[in-house]
């Protein structure tokens, strides 16, 4: 079960969350966006929910569902 | 925990990757909808990458002139006391072309909110040099580096600190952490407005990738580790409780 | 109501107050200080907001945010501080927002001094700011008009979400006259929709904003507003201007004293006539169809260059010689405008 949404077309590919995930279940996906930018994706055996992505990402790309 | 972005906030297309205008729009989105306020809230933005947020937010918004937000601001908040009316402005606009409206808003203590993002750089214009650019820093106006004999640079506190305000305080856009805290800061900011305690200046250590010439990452570590020892977070006047 | 001494800039304030404008900032330069002295203690009286600002161009920035949120809000000022307001009066027109803003003309490019002028009539009729724009400007020839304009001045700002400027000077702002004064008039500041108040969920925020430009009717709306304005609001008075052969042209303090030279000019047997200007813009063209048997027109202004020759001649379309009687630091004379106007129709008659 996710425990987080992605909305990839907000995505700018700044990678804060990247940086920042605590679980390195961020990484780059190399799918580009109709921006332009390479977008994140997540690793759901990694995440833990705990919203540092959220919480980091400039461009209200996640959501923490549970 | 569920998080889930503001429904007050559309949208932060236009603003740089990296960017902390994103950040900090989300920011106050989320504390307005906490404090059940967003309704109500009236804001007023400056002009330059400020002014996305006139189609981004879902307030009743006044784009100002570059630099008068505090002034418009003060305007709106006299008329309609009952709501909640906050500025967001760059550091150029609050302290290079609005230095004068933003020192006297505060001499009345006018009850108002006031957001400034801290880039160190004008940053819609391409880049060129701020009071806050840093000692020796690049920009598009001096192009080999500030020289400080002859440009200083500006430390809001320096010039509001002892006044007899409701609220001072600086944050990073910067991590888990720095958001956290950031949050916590603006809210105060309304929460002492609606308290009625007067004039609260919060400002916000931004990112701006593009002006800095670098990757996002390095750009917020630079604000991170470069910015903060010119302009060091923390709460610098907390009239109803202690600093 | 019985008549009381009121002085003009006094006048002008009190009149605001009881236009339902509750909303006051600005800046003090003489000779136009009065409103802010007397708006400092009426306001609190009538529950409004009086903010002596730290510029004028804080002054007209917070009216704007007033009047966005909904108030009758006025500001005024005079000389070197009334160019200050051109930013505010700029970004007012730009996001549709009304407003009333008094020059109170003192002489003088530069510094200048406090003497009264006319100097200002082409930075108040052609815009005065940046951009691509014209105010309504209402000119006051006396303390009573004073009273009467201010009513006017905001209900035509509401009606066409425009500022309007008042032009007046130092002579009409600084003397005491018997007026008669309007009742008072309550404004709701939640009257038009357009005013911000907050934006409840699912609503459409409201955005007071400068930047339409990518609005496709944007153009054709700012045309419609200004054609509707200079079709409907033209105002001015005649006298004895139809039957006239020279038609002097004045407003505010000067077409005073140049309807004192038609005065002793007709006592003469020379047949003098006056058209004044009430709206400076829109330009009263109107007031020119009716001087049937004029051979020339003269204003009479105080300044060097004749700032309102131009608007004359557009509005005879150069059919007529436009002659210009001007004074600098003192007011026109009656009798120099006499001989002026038969000089040139001397010079016509040959």
């Amino acid at each position: 079960m996710s425990k987080v949404k992605l909305n990839t077309a907000r995505c700018k590919g700044c990678g804060y969350c990247v940086e920042d995930c605590p679980k390195k279940a961020l990484s780059f996906s190399g799918n580009i966006n109709d921006k332009g930018y390479d977008t994140v994706q997540v690793d759901d055996s990694l995440c833990i929910g705990c919203g540092t992505c959220y919480r980091v990402c400039p461009d209200c790309v996640f959501e923490i569902l549970e | 925990m569920k998080l889930k972005a503001p429904e007050t906030v559309f949208s932060t297309a236009g603003f740089c990757p990296g960017c902390g205008h994103g950040l900090a729009s989300r920011l106050i989105g989320e504390v307005t909808e906490e404090l059940g306020i967003q309704e109500k809230t009236l804001a007023v933005v400056d002009v330059a990458c400020c002014s996305f947020d006139i189609d981004y937010w879902r307030y009743d918004t006044i784009m100002s002139a570059h630099g008068r937000d505090i002034p418009t601001a003060v305007g709106v908040k006299h008329i309609r006391p009952e709501n909640p009316v906050f500025a967001y402005l760059g550091d150029g606009a609050a302290y290079s072309i609005g230095m004068a409206e933003t020192i006297h808003a505060a001499l009345r203590n006018d009850n108002i909110c006031v957001f400034v993002v801290n880039n160190s750089v004008f940053g819609m214009t391409g880049g060129q040099m701020a009071p806050t650019t840093l000692p020796h820093q690049k920009t598009a106006t001096s192009p080999l580096g500030k020289d400080p004999a002859r440009y200083g640079t500006l430390n809001v506190v320096d010039v509001l600190g002892k006044m007899d305000i409701a609220y001072l305080a600086r944050g990073e856009l910067v991590g888990a952490a720095g958001m956290n805290n950031c949050k916590k800061l603006i809210r105060k900011a309304f929460e002492k407005q609606l308290a009625g305690e007067g004039f609260s200046l919060v400002e916000l250590l931004s990112p701006c990738p593009t002006n800095l010439n670098m990757p996002p990452v390095k750009a917020r570590a630079h604000v991170h580790n470069e910015m903060t020892k010119f302009f060091p977070t923390g709460e610098f006047i907390d009239k109803g409780g202690k600093v | 109501m019985s008549k009381q001494l009121m002085k003009g800039n006094e006048a002008l304030a009190e009149a605001a107050l009881r236009a339902g404008c509750r909303f006051y900032s600005g800046y003090p330069i003489t000779p136009q200080t009065e409103i802010l002295e007397y708006l400092a203690k009426r306001m609190d009286e009538v529950g409004g907001t009086f903010v002596q600002t730290e510029s004028e161009l804080a002054g007209i920035n917070m009216l704007l945010g007033a009047a966005a949120a909904g108030a009758r809000a006025l500001t005024s000022s005079a000389g070197p501080g009334f160019s200050l307001k051109q930013e505010g009066i700029s970004y007012l027109v730009a996001a549709d927002l009304p407003a009333v803003i008094i020059d109170v003309m003192r002489i003088g490019t530069g510094l200048g001094d406090i003497a009264q002028s006319q100097g200002d009539y082409w930075q108040l009729t052609r815009g005065g700011g940046h951009g691509d724009y014209h105010t309504i400007v209402l000119a006051p020839a006396s303390v009573q008009e004073n009273c009467d304009m201010m009513e006017t001045a905001f209900d035509l700002a509401e009606k066409y979400r425009h500022p309007v400027l008042v032009a007046s000077d130092a002579a009409i702002g600084q003397m005491v006259e018997a007026v008669e004064l309007k009742e008072f008039k309550e404004h709701d500041i939640n009257q038009y929709d357009w005013a911000i108040r907050g934006c409840k969920a699912g609503q459409e925020p409201r955005k007071i904003q400068n930047i339409y430009y990518t609005d496709p009717e944007y153009p054709e709306h700012l045309r419609a507003k200004y054609d509707a304005i200079t079709a409907t609001e033209q105002r001015w008075e005649s006298y004895y201007a139809e039957d006239a052969d020279v038609v002097l042209v004045a407003y505010g303090i000067s077409s005073r004293i140049s309807k004192e030279a038609v005065n002793m000019a007709r006592a003469q047997g020379i047949k003098l006539g006056l058209i004044r200007p009430i709206t400076l813009w829109p330009f009263p063209v109107k007031a020119f169809e009716t001087c049937k048997n004029v051979k020339a027109f003269m204003t009479v202004e105080i300044n060097i260059l004749g700032q309102m020759v131009d608007d004359v001649k557009l509005a005879v379309d150069c059919k007529y010689p436009v002659g210009f009687c001007g004074t600098f630091f003192g007011l026109p004379e009656p009798d120099v405008i006499i001989e002026q106007a038969l000089a040139m129709l001397e010079k016509e008659g040959k």
